[in-house]
């Protein structure tokens, strides 16, 4: 060892972790390259469009139906509906956090939030089994608790962590400089806080709620769990659904090796894949695209 | 570097050797997901007795276990069902004799919630309610509530018979909801004046009520003697009669003491 030079170590080194972060690439690519592989073949049996848009899902019936429209519609509006609890919960706490909260309180408050993301899913799942699920359906007087609304509800809590930790990232790294120069103006505190921090933040923040929002289409023990499991477009938010997580967990132990059901529902996989790929490629485009330049930046 | 060489000889000889003693006592068991729970806890326990048989057990369905059975590459095919007649066929072909053996009953109990005054349904009636043709409690002889109908997964084997045995090839509505195991139905219909589930017998407990189909309860006397609709003999299949390690496995399985008992800590009907 005493023979090698310091140069020569150097580029060893330097490979080495050069072959480390391929292996990342290589992983990736080879878990695309295996999905495609499997989902595609059922692709000689029904066609894509019937594939995507069609809205019985019967893969086991004689003859089967293999349309994944319905499980595609609960993904999204369970996906929506959580959305619309989490972004206005995860960053107004930010904004409190980074804001307005004294150094303490955030001390004691931020590792808070954070703890919720080590919640293992199965027991959020469990929670809203048992415990909101029957309260929902004495609260509203409605036939099943376990519907599109708790799901939304169960995969909000899942998501705040991220999109509260992420944006508060970004919105403590405002420079001073700037909140100084907008309180000098005479604008008040909230002024500053909703016209001057958040703008000069948006794409950290952006980025947050994207990356919240991919969480909770991919999360699988929740919605199986929670979600009711029923293969159909919901026509209220008390319905319940099928997201595509749920349908591949509760059928993929059981369905026949290389069989149609089996490449069915890895094709189910491709199309979740495509949707969390664009997820990610949109926060990643936010947070290129406004990057936060100057003094902002993170 | 001798001594290495000499190292990698004495491991070829004994990768050589390794697979020729293993195979000495390997079982392997393949085909229906409704008998896989016994088969995993009869095996386990078999082989925590007899150690040096190594048992490989999986599923793929009734099917395949009869397909394995015909062409030889298993030494029991499971089956939730009877062989059919393509299949002896198919089997005497290729000179095989499939010989069954009766390891268990399925039964299905449908289950209401513990304050629901319906006791009794025909399977007409649950049929209907599956199908969502009968949507309310009151068409039943309940109260004036919404069915909320819980189905299996449909590649579960509970599923299997329910749709046999009561939809009778007909499908159960999309609107059903959906729960994955025996244990998720019984918690979702506990929690739910309104719904109606059915689970295997051994899952029943007190937080939910078991309904009677056409005036039958259902539980083991009724499934062993016929009467209960929801019920079906469970099968091993061996080809030819069997031999060794597989006659060994089959009798402990048979056994009243040993391998009776673990079939009804798996929730199936035992057949003594």
């Amino acid at each position: 060892m005493a023979t090698l030079n310091s140069r020569t170590r150097e580029k060893i080194i330097k490979n080495i972790f050069f072959c480390v972060a391929l292996a990342c690439i290589i992983m990736l690519g080879l878990i695309t390259l295996f999905l495609f592989m499997e989902g595609i073949p059922i692709f000689d049996k029904v066609s894509i469009k019937n594939f995507v848009f069609g809205v019985y899902w019967y893969p086991t019936s004689e003859p089967p139906d293999f349309g994944i429209f319905a499980l595609i519609t609960g993904s999204i509006f369970v996906t929506l509906l959580s959305a619309a609890f989490s972004i206005p919960l995860g960053v107004m706490s930010a904004l409190y956090l980074a804001e307005i909260a004294k150094p303490k309180m955030r001390e004691i408050v931020k590792p808070m939030v954070e703890l919720i993301a080590s919640l293992p899913s199965v027991v959020i799942g469990f929670f809203g089994m048992v415990i909101v699920a029957p309260f929902l359906q004495d609260a509203f007087d409605i036939p099943t608790g376990l519907n599109l609304f708790n799901a939304a509800l169960m995969l909000a809590f899942m998501s705040v962590p991220t999109i509260c930790s992420i944006s508060e990232d970004a919105i403590y790294s405002v420079p001073n400089a700037l909140r100084e120069a907008s309180l000098a103006l005479g604008a008040t505190r909230l002024e500053t806080i909703m016209k001057v921090v958040l703008p000069a933040s948006i794409s950290g923040v952006s980025t947050a709620v994207i990356l919240g929002m991919s969480r909770a289409i991919g999360e699988t023990m929740v919605v199986l769990m929670v979600a009711g499991g029923a293969a159909m477009v919901p026509h209220s938010i008390f319905d319940p659904v099928r997201p595509m997580p749920a349908s591949i967990a509760a059928e993929m132990a059981e369905a026949p090796f290389r069989g149609d059901h089996y490449h069915a529902l890895f094709a189910t996989g491709v199309v979740l894949f495509l949707f969390t790929f664009v997820f990610n490629i949109v926060a990643d485009i936010i947070a290129n695209k406004y990057k936060q330049t100057g003094d902002a930046t993170l | 570097m001798k001594r290495i060489k000499l190292v990698a000889i004495v491991l070829a000889a004994l990768m050589c050797i390794a697979p020729i003693s293993a195979f000495a006592g390997k079982l392997v068991i393949k085909g229906s997901t409704t008998v896989l729970p016994i088969a995993q806890k009869v095996g386990e326990a078999y082989m925590k007795q007899n150690p040096d048989v190594e048992i490989s057990i999986s599923g793929g369905g009734s099917g395949n276990g009869m397909k394995a059975i015909i062409d030889g590459t298993t030494d029991i095919g499971n089956a939730s069902r009877f062989i059919k007649d393509k299949e002896v066929k198919l089997a005497v072909e290729k000179d095989a004799y499939p010989v069954p053996f009766r390891v268990a009953y399925d039964c299905i109990v449908p289950i209401v919630h513990p304050s629901n005054p319906v006791s009794d349904l025909s399977l007409d009636q649950l049929k209907g309610m599956y199908k969502g043709e009968i949507t309310n409690w009151k068409e039943v002889g309940g109260p004036d509530l919404k069915i909320v109908a819980v189905s299996r997964d449909t590649s579960s084997g509970t599923f299997e018979v329910w749709e046999g045995k009561v939809m009778k090839k007909e499908r159960v509505m999309p609107g059903a909801l959906i729960q994955a195991s025996n244990g998720a139905v019984a918690q979702a219909v506990a929690k739910n004046k309104y719904a109606v589930g059915y689970i295997g017998l051994g899952y029943l407990n007190n937080d939910v009520k078991a309904v009677s189909v056409n005036g039958i309860v259902g539980s083991a006397e009724t499934t062993l003697n016929g009467t209960f609709a929801v019920s079906r003999p469970l099968f091993m299949f061996t080809r030819g009669w069997p031999e060794g390690d597989t006659v060994n496995f089959l009798n402990f399985l048979l056994h009243p003491e040993k391998g009776q008992k673990l079939v009804k800590e798996s929730g199936y009907v035992p057949l003594y």
